[in-house]
């Protein structure tokens, strides 16, 4: 079916600022306190009480906009956005209309490949990011019939981050939103927890018939709380106006809700039903003007971004594409391959290999960040040198890497600790092979016999027997030779 | 009703409190007690604070004891319009929607006037929401004007004027949107002052149309303006729209020499549907000022005659938003025996508001919407550009401007009730200024052959609110008509 059409994307993406208090008040944005305890007149909308913006917001906007090489407005304008909701304190969102505070960018992504293809890297262009003002939060399962209203979200700062249509599947739309994930805790403006909310999505979606420039009529599908959750719910739309306009239906514009317990989208209102935002500009807040010293405070925030950076190691290194997305989705984690690949003498294929393998499964196990590892890069970079050079095997060098974590102690040191300094005499080199010969004859002979592969087996012997000491090298020649010799 | 004795001036309870011949705690209680009698027939306060003016009273009585004084509010008797926020008090903007709200917090205007000494006794009657012009649309009922109980007070601060002109109290803070200190201040005979945009914070303030509303003085005489509005001045960091700037010092409000000045007046002041006692009050204060020395020249507003349109697109607009917080879910009624959150909405809304209010909420909902807002909003926010910079131009050229501040005195509170045009009109005068947001003072000038009171108004450029109040008080000096009481115990 989608050989004949193709789907486009366009996602609206809210970053939830991780300023410490409200955009318009003082009250604290701490996740998890008692229901209304961060709470005072203006966010909870009592009559006469008015907003006062919080600067810091504005600096972190201007820092995401200056990363996605946005035009960032030096005045922009307060709207007041009107809908009634139970949990919409003020009857209106403090938002941004005409004219918000950063347009025209654009933000690089990975994207998985299908199955035996590559990752790749594409680009969507950014329509606009604008400030605005969260909502609270109903609770309906209060019990007794009733539902409640829990106002410490409200206020809390979020960025809107709008697309243009550029995404053409569901892969790029999960690849675009990990990168912005990426980029905003690069930046420090956001933890990016899309289990918390702090990254929330809702993706416009249409089809058209390929080869055609024209857009089709959009759904729009709210909500989407998770990386996996936006592929699946863009890919079940996708199918569902596809099958539809394969019938010769047409699709209605509308807003979808996204199911995932059942795994679909249903209609949330029509395009009859569609709220009338009634924008105009907010009167209790000036426009906003930048000065020189708060675009100073962004741009100091700003640091070569995820992708651009993977990029440049490819180039530079020789690295995989996967291996420099692994390595440059996290700052830290791509500060310190930076720094390991300054400390090592060699190729930084070495680190990235050492990094991904090692360093990121065991912060993967112990769910701990890099800077909690324990392992400063020069360290590592120490330890590579000695595999690199021989003076240990790999798989010492992996016991040596475990004994790194969480003490101060130089490589070399550990090697001498743990008598781990590879056996390259040939004498006693020899010696062991002899030994594993007479061991293991039958093997021996199966090898004469001419089935080559058990050869690994008695490599393992020997190494065994060498404590995994032997260099492997040299021990898998003296092995063969003197298997050959008999 | 109308005595020719003098209500006390603020100067002399000032100076009675500083000599010993006044308590707070009296002042208080002669203001309570003349509340209580007057107001079962003029109903222009809405509740009496009796418990936190006896507190007030007594910190500002244990000061004097203590030889210390604040300034000249200290210990005297003010009465808050009931839209402005007071913490713990029910505060509920005469409207049903708010029955029973009691604000958590002070308005900065309050915090202020009580940090100055003064004892707040009450709250005045107003149009629900600050939303009319002759203080009938109020859940609390209609308030009359003690020159003529038949007749309107004006408003929507119509309590205020009325409470200080039959001398409950020598002062009250009004809140004026598009004039309603000033027209009720002109139809009770008393002085109110709306200051520039962003002089008086408005937090606290129950917004009516946020980018007009300021809260201001009202009292009967020019003079005793001037403390009550140097208290409530100046920046706040809670109201982003409140500038930082000096405040007049007393001396600059202080009588003037009028010599030298220029003062312009535009020819609809005495256009058609000017009444002609009107415009014989106001061609004797011409009289008055180019006697004094003074030149009175025309000037040119060619866009001041929309004003009321623009105004009735662009205040309903923001009233239509402000009020939206007003849903029956936080705070103030909620509809009973509701099924939905639309039904909730709908019914608290429509029981809790007033005709006049839904009538402006439509109004404001209609211009904002989609297809219309080009057509409506944008057109009224052109508009106001142009009347601001009408009097950019004409304040090159004079110093104040002159008008009547209501084209016709207090008319009977049975006319124009149900003709909301003819009310909008009462505010032609006093809406140009509020929509380029200059400083506007509304003074007494004396009264129709019926007895009357008719007042006039001066419009500054922005924040020279000192030239209004020193002018005024100069041409105050100059008559006997002002502090004149409708009402007074017979000497
Ligand atoms: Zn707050």
């Amino acid at each position: 079916m989608l050989e004949r059409w193709e789907p486009v994307i366009g996602l609206e993406v809210h970053v939830q600022l991780s300023t410490r208090s409200k955009i318009f008040c003082g009250c604290s944005t701490a996740f998890g306190a008692p229901a209304n305890s961060h709470t005072c007149p203006t966010c909870l909308g009592l009559p006469g009480a008015l907003p006062v913006f919080n600067l810091r917001v504005a600096e972190m906007a201007a820092a995401l906009g200056l990363a996605l090489g946005c035009e960032v407005r030096e005045r922009s304008v307060w709207a007041r956005k009107n809908y009634f909701y139970a949990d919409l304190p003020k009857g209106y969102q403090i938002s941004q209309f005409a004219e918000p505070i950063c347009e025209h960018g654009a933000l690089r992504f990975f994207v998985d490949g299908d199955e035996g293809e590559e990752v790749r890297v594409a680009e969507a262009s950014i329509v606009r990011i604008h400030m605005e003002e969260d909502a609270g939060k109903s609770v309906h399962d209060g019990g007794g019939g009733h539902s409640r209203v829990d106002l410490n979200r409200a206020g809390v700062p979020l960025l809107e981050v709008v697309s243009a249509p550029d995404l053409r599947s569901p892969e790029e739309a999960a690849g675009y939103l990990k990168a912005l994930r990426s980029i905003v805790r690069y930046l420090g403006i956001s933890d990016g927890n899309m289990q918390e909310g702090s990254l929330r999505c809702d993706a416009n979606v249409s089809l058209r018939p390929r080869g055609e420039r024209a857009l089709g009529t959009r759904a729009e599908v709210k909500n989407l709380n998770s990386f996996r959750f936006v592929a699946k719910a863009i890919t079940h739309e996708i199918l569902r106006q596809a099958e539809l306009l394969e019938e010769g239906g047409v699709v209605e514009q509308e807003t979808r809700l996204y199911d995932s317990e059942r795994d679909e989208t249903r209609t949330m209102r029509s395009k009859e039903e569609a709220e009338d935002y009634r924008y105009f500009p907010d009167p209790d807040l000036p426009p906003l003007h930048l000065d020189a010293a708060l675009l100073e405070r962004a741009r100091a925030r700003l640091t070569e971004l995820p992708v651009q950076r993977a990029e440049r190691w490819v180039a530079e290194h020789g690295l995989s594409v996967e291996d420099a997305r692994t390595l440059s989705n996290e700052r830290g984690v791509a500060e310190y391959f930076e720094a390991a690949v300054q400390a090592f003498d060699g190729p930084g294929a070495v680190p990235a290999k050492w990094i991904v393998g090692e360093v990121l499964r065991e912060l993967g196990e112990r769910n701990a960040s890099i800077e909690a590892l324990g392992l400063a890069p020069d360290r590592l970079a120490e330890l590579m040198a000695l595999v690199e050079a021989d003076t240990i095997s790999s798989s010492a060098g992996k016991q040596v890497f475990a004994a790194l974590l969480g003490n101060e102690k130089r490589p070399r040191e550990l090697v001498a600790e743990l008598g781990l300094e590879q056996v390259s005499d040939s004498g006693a080199l020899e010696a062991v092979v002899a030994q594993v010969i007479r061991d293991f004859p039958d093997q021996a002979a199966t090898y004469r016999g001419g089935k080559k592969g058990i050869l690994a087996f008695l490599m393992g012997q020997v190494m065994k027997a060498s404590g995994g000491k032997a260099n492997p090298k040299l021990a898998s020649e003296a092995l063969r030779q003197k298997l050959e010799e008999e | 009703m109308r005595a020719p004795l003098p209500a006390p001036t603020l100067a002399e309870l000032s100076t009675a409190l500083e000599e010993g011949r006044h308590s707070a705690a009296g002042l208080k209680q002669a203001a309570l007690d003349r509340i209580a009698a007057l107001d079962g027939e003029l109903n222009a306060v809405i509740r009496t604070t009796p418990e936190r003016a006896a507190a007030a009273a007594a910190a500002s009585d244990a000061r004097r004891e203590r030889g210390e004084r604040l300034g000249p509010l200290d210990g005297v008797p003010v009465l808050v319009k009931g839209l402005i926020g007071m913490a713990g008090v029910e505060t509920d903007g005469a409207s049903k929607i708010l029955a029973g709200y009691r604000p958590p917090y002070d308005a900065t205007a309050v915090a202020r006037l009580e940090a100055a000494g003064a004892v707040i006794v009450g709250q005045t009657n107003l149009d629900e929401l600050g939303m009319g012009s002759a203080t009938v649309f109020s859940a609390h009922g209609a308030c009359a004007n003690p020159w003529d109980p038949e007749r309107t007070p004006g408003g929507s601060s119509g309590g205020s004027a009325a409470a200080v002109a039959a001398g409950y109290a020598p002062l009250a803070l009004g809140t004026d949107t598009g004039g309603s200190i000033r027209q009720p201040a002109a139809l009770c005979g008393v002085a109110g002052l709306k200051p520039s945009y962003g002089r008086v914070s408005r937090r606290g303030l129950f917004a009516f149309a946020s980018s007009l509303d300021q809260i201001g003085p009202m009292a009967p005489r020019v003079a005793d303006l001037v403390p009550l509005f140097r208290s409530i001045a100046g920046g706040d960091p809670l109201d982003a729209t409140c500038r930082e700037l000096p405040v007049p010092e007393a001396a600059d409000c202080a009588p003037s020499e009028l010599a030298g000045l220029t003062i312009g007046l535009p020819a609809a002041a005495r256009g058609e549907g000017v009444d002609s006692e009107v415009i014989a009050r106001l061609d004797a204060a011409v009289a008055f000022f180019e006697g004094t020395g003074a030149r009175v020249r025309e000037v040119e507003l060619p866009h001041a005659e929309l004003g009321v349109a623009c105004y009735y697109v662009l205040a309903p607009a923001e009233a239509s938003s402000n009020l939206s917080r007003y849903d029956g879910v936080r705070f103030g009624r909620r509809a009973q025996g509701v099924t939905s959150l639309g039904e909730l909405y709908a019914r608290s809304r429509s029981e809790g508001f007033g005709p006049e209010v839904q009538r402006r909420i439509l109004l404001g909902t209609f211009v904002l919407s989609s297809g219309y807002y080009e057509a409506y909003y944008g057109t009224a926010q052109r508009v106001r550009g142009l009347i601001a910079r009408d009097f950019e131009a004409a304040f090159a050229q004079v110093d104040l401007i002159l008008t009547p501040t209501s084209p016709t005195p207090a008319w009977r509170r049975d006319e124009k009730q149900d003709d909301p045009l003819a009310m909008y009109l009462a505010d032609v005068f006093t809406i140009p200024a509020s929509l380029a947001g200059l400083p506007a003072l509304s003074l007494p000038a004396g009264f129709t052959a019926a007895g009357l009171p008719v007042g006039l108004q001066l419009v500054a450029p922005a924040f020279q609110e000192a030239r209004l109040l020193s002018v005024g008080s100069a041409f105050e000096d100059a008559h006997d008509f002002a502090g004149l009481a409708p009402v007074g115990e017979e000497a």
